[in-house]
């Protein structure tokens, strides 16, 4: 077994669906992969807390949902940005780099 | 803008659960298929992909339950089902849900009922600001207290004024009650009010809303007619008139001095709507007392009718004040030497009672004892409840240990449990609110007359929160129990546990609940069995005279035709004769005061023969054929007649006791006497007396207070203006009312007729307040028998259920039936026994408290005692009957295949 932590850092989850979905419109699994792809399996997200953020997200207006085909025409569940949620997305990330830079800074100091 | 996305979202689940569940079906899908297909462009072949990506989404039914404990929706979604759940259940064992519910609603609507009315009238602080510093004052005299004549508060009121800023009372008030009737502006209509000293708002803290306050100078003799109104006579009588102030109102006055004004009466002030008079919730208005403070000797001023209040200066307490007024008493008794004589003698004394405490004395004792039985019906209500709730556990213990078993959570048990235990506590407590304010309504409505604060009594919702909790707290405990222990044991010795396996200690823990019932349930029975014998005995006591078939009805006159002595004689004279005339009338007479109707006017006598003590008795003035009519029997010499009218030598009748005391066995006739003003003025005449007659009971059954002189009253001082008439009817007394009424109207029409009432509903409601606890406790002891009763039966018949196999094998081996049901019997039996035995032992504590509603029999009576305990017998001996008997008709062949 793999036994190194794929866990996302809590309080994230949000964020990385939020810029993954900030490129186009995605489903569920789309999302999953993306995020483990570009992270380079640094992440792994759990269906079922990847499909309960989605629909936490969506109660707060920040994403929306549609059923569309998909390229290889299947009926799939997309999930799209809304106006909300890209400012959401600019008020998240700079918290993010904000928080960031000052862990990277405290770390530094001890290296 | 989120939390309605919130919200419209979770609704949209609530209403069509089966569409949201397959959106999230049909989305679980995608995605495997997704994943999957993802896995065959990477070059996996399409078995492999297909169940790596079903790895990759893990236990679907697992991730489904996931998304779905999200959203309030679900939370809702899954209490609703417990609910339903719950609903199920109590419907399915309807006899236990309704015992339950009826059990709880009994309990908290009775507690909550009793504590509503006792919580005002006993302990919450009088509606008025500092109102610990409120009293009552009386005149000690021969070891009691007495109402306060004119001449006495007068004296303690300049003493207390002269003392300034450092006299014991910031305010002194006296009152009495007046019965104006209000003229003009439609029908007439006769007005509760009273008659008050310039202070009397002051005392209590009050002023008016509109207007003006009395002032000491409204308050002196022949003073102006002024009258401050009430709220709610304001608003009834006079539509809320904004500009009442200063109008001009006809009352006409049936007060014995007439004012220089007449019965034309000047507005001046109106109450808030929040004053609470609580001396007098009667009273509609208010007009000053204007006593005469020249105090002329033979006046009203020196009678003991006065009802004294006053507010304590800060920093005196009832003690401090007592002792200042007892200085300056000497002084009093000195100055008014000869005002005091001619009422009963000086005071020995002040007494200064906390106003609380006088107003709420005559009833603390009923209150309480009624506190007591209705916390007894609550713990029997709690004990029958977890009694109940132990028996439905242990017959789930099966369904539980199942329920684990299949995987639910210990939490989702309890979960389930609690939702039971709230709806069946939720149920009973609109029960009981139910119940709790038909008993509020019921409590004021018959309540005695003497219940102070009856306006103030509503439904206390503390005390209904608490009553509901703390029966629901205790049934929730018990009943969340079987779910701990399903979920804490092994499921598997649960499953295997069957009805032949329940444990021991459970059994032990209800059959003390059943022996602890009985006993609770004896005490009530016995409380309410000591209370009937004394009311019984009471009943039985005789008045003096005999009270079948008297009719009595109060006559007052009023108005200015009858401002002189002949006056009024004459119209009391004519009416007598219109009365006795009437068919069905035996005899008629007129009294001053009624016995047992709550008249009282006492004054003193001074005998010849002992110079030195005089008597306070009751005084009657009464026409020659009071004492036939009342029936009292004569003992020694003549009874009043025609002759003893004005200017004939004074004669008098005396009462036995006091003649015995005075004169030792000697005939007292002929023996002379002088009595209320004419006391000690050896200008006065003597008078004689002619007689003695029977001794009559005048304030109570229970009061021996049996000193009495008759006189007629035309040789009495004064003529009375306030009469009772008498009529001995030859069939029912009630039936005469109207036709009384007419004869003494044909007389003269405007005279008022209040108090109409046969004299056996005068005796019966003189013991209001025993019969009003007595009532209760009939109440709560029949309550606290059927608690019991259920309780046993309970037991017993879960504990045959239980036995059932046990039962068909002593059958089987050959047992009768007979012999089985005196089994059970026995069983049953020995618990109620031992429940009787500890009640006895509570019941002897609980009479203690009880001694002072009791009368005329021991608080150990045998009778009571062996009645109650043969009751408690028969009734458990009846609740073991149907078990045991259904037990003994086990078939041996049934049971032995029962599991």
């Amino acid at each position: 077994m793999d036994d190194q932590n794929t866990d996302v850092i809590q309080g994230t989850l949000d964020l990385l669906i939020l810029k993954t979905l900030s490129l186009e419109p995605m489903h569920g699994f789309g999302i999953s992969r993306r995020v483990e792809q570009i992270s380079r399996g640094v992440f792994k997200i759990n269906p079922g807390s990847l499909l309960i953020a989605l629909q936490r997200l969506e109660r707060a207006g920040w994403i929306d949902s549609e059923w569309k085909q998909t390229e290889n025409s299947r009926r799939a569940k997309f999930y799209s940005l809304t106006r909300a949620g890209t400012r959401q997305l600019e008020l998240e990330t700079a918290d993010w780099t904000r928080r960031a830079s000052a862990i990277e800074r405290l770390l530094k100091v001890e290296g | 803008m989120s939390l309605w996305r919130h919200f419209t979202r979770g609704l949209r689940t609530l209403a069509r659960p089966a569409a949201a569940d397959d959106d999230l079906a049909d989305e679980l899908q995608q995605f495997v298929d997704a994943a999957a297909s993802d896995f065959i462009a990477q070059g996996v072949p399409p078995e492999e992909a297909r169940r790596r990506a079903q790895r990759e989404l893990g236990n679907a039914v697992a991730v489904r339950d996931q998304v779905r404990s999200y959203g309030w929706e679900n939370v809702m979604s899954d209490f609703f089902g417990d609910l339903r759940y719950a609903l199920r259940q109590l419907r399915n064992h309807a006899g236990f849900s309704f015992t339950a519910i009826l059990i709880l609603a009994l309990g908290i609507g009775a507690s909550t009922a009793i504590f509503s009315a006792v919580n005002p009238i006993l302990f919450k602080a009088l509606p008025y600001p500092h109102a610990e510093r409120l009293t009552t004052i009386f005149e000690m005299k021969g070891g009691g207290s007495r109402l306060v004549s004119f001449g006495f508060f007068y004296g303690m009121k300049n003493f207390n004024a002269e003392k300034g800023g450092s006299g014991p009372f910031e305010a002194l008030a006296v009152y009495r009650a007046w019965q104006p009737a209000v003229m003009g502006l439609g029908q007439p209509e006769r007005l509760e009010g009273q008659r008050v000293s310039a202070e009397y708002f002051r005392v209590l803290g009050a002023i008016p809303v509109l207007g003006r306050d009395f002032q000491a100078a409204d308050d002196v003799h022949h003073g102006p007619n002024l009258v401050i109104l009430s709220d709610r006579l304001w608003r009834r009588r006079f539509n809320s008139d904004p500009a009442i102030i200063g109008r001009k109102i006809n009352l006409e006055n049936n007060s014995s001095q007439l004012s220089a004004g007449g019965d034309v009466f000047t507005v001046i002030g109106v109450m808030p709507a929040g004053f609470e008079n609580v001396l007098a919730p009667e009273a509609e208005l208010w007009s000053p007392l204007q006593y005469d403070a020249a105090l002329p000797p033979r006046s009203a001023v020196w009678g003991h009718h006065l009802q004294t209040i006053g507010r304590l200066r800060e920093g005196f307490t009832r003690q401090s004040a007592t002792g200042e007024l007892e200085v300056f008493l000497p002084t009093l008794k000195q100055m008014y030497a000869k005002g005091f004589a001619e009422a009963g003698g000086p005071a020995e004394g002040v007494i200064i009672d906390s106003m609380q405490n006088s107003l709420t004395a005559g009833v603390r004792p009923g209150l309480l004892a009624v506190l007591g039985a209705v916390v007894l019906v609550l713990i029997i209500a709690c004990v029958n409840v977890t009694n109940l709730l132990l028996a439905r556990g242990a017959q789930r213990r099966g369904e539980f240990a199942m329920r684990a078993s299949l995987g639910a959570e210990p939490r989702r048990l309890v979960r389930q449990l609690l939702t039971e235990s709230l709806l069946l506590a939720l149920i009973a407590g609109v029960c009981a609110l139910a119940i709790a304010q038909a008993g509020v309504k019921a409590i004021v409505a018959l309540g005695p007359a003497g219940l102070p604060r009856l306006d103030a009594i509503r439904l206390d919702s503390a005390v209904f929160l608490f009553a509901l909790i703390v029966t629901s707290v205790v049934g929730l405990v018990v009943g969340v129990m079987p779910a701990f222990n399903a979920s804490h044991s092994d499921p598997h010795t649960g499953l295997q546990q069957n009805s032949r396996t329940s444990s021991h200690s459970h059994q032990f823990t209800r059959r003390t609940l059943v022996v602890s019932e009985v006993g609770l349930a004896l005490v009530l029975l016995v409380s309410a069995g000591l209370l009937l014998r004394s009311l019984e005995r009471l009943f039985s006591i005789d008045p003096g005279f005999d009270a079948s078939h008297l009719l009595t009805m109060q006559v007052q006159e009023s108005g200015d035709r009858y401002v002189s002595d002949a006056a009024r004689a004459r119209f009391f004279k004519e009416s007598l004769q219109a009365a006795s005339q009437l068919p069905g009338v035996l005899s008629a007479a007129f009294t001053n005061q009624l016995p047992l109707s709550g008249d009282y006017e006492v004054y003193g006598m001074e005998f010849e023969a002992f110079p030195n003590d005089d008597e306070p008795a009751f005084r009657y003035a009464v026409t020659p054929e009071y004492i036939q009519t009342m029936r009292i029997p004569l003992r020694r010499g003549r009874l009043l007649d025609e002759n003893d009218r004005a200017g004939a030598p004074v004669a008098v009748l005396i009462s036995e006791s006091l003649a015995k005391r005075k004169f030792a066995g000697k005939d007292p006739a002929g023996q002379r006497v002088r009595m209320g003003p004419g006391m000690h003025q050896s200008n006065a005449p003597w008078a004689t007396i002619v007689g003695v007659v029977g001794d009559v009971k005048q304030l109570s059954l229970a009061t021996n207070e049996p000193d009495a002189f008759y006189t007629t009253p035309e040789q009495w001082a004064w003529v009375d203006n306030v009469e009772t008439l008498i009529l001995r009817t030859r069939g029912d007394a009630s039936a005469l009312a109207p036709a009384a009424r007419a004869a003494i109207w044909s007389i003269d029409k405007d005279q008022p007729i209040v108090r109409v009432a046969t004299m056996q509903s005068l005796v019966t409601t003189s013991e209001a307040e025993r019969r009003f606890a007595l009532m209760l406790f009939e109440t709560f002891a029949i309550v606290g028998l059927i608690l019991a009763a259920t309780g046993i039966y309970g037991v017993l018949a879960g504990s045959v259920t239980e036995r059932t196999r046990e039962i068909g094998v002593r059958s089987a081996l050959g047992a009768s039936r007979g012999s089985i049901l005196s089994l059970i019997l026995q069983q049953g039996l020995t618990l109620a026994g031992m429940g009787i035995a500890i009640g006895v032992v509570g019941a002897l504590a609980a009479s203690q408290a009880l001694r002072s509603l009791m009368f005329g029999i021991s608080r150990l009576d045998p009778v009571t005692y062996l009645a109650v305990i043969g009751l408690l017998f028969v009734v458990s001996a009846l609740a073991c009957w149907l078990p045991a008997w259904r037990a003994a008709r086990v078939d041996p062949v049934v049971a032995l295949r029962a599991e």
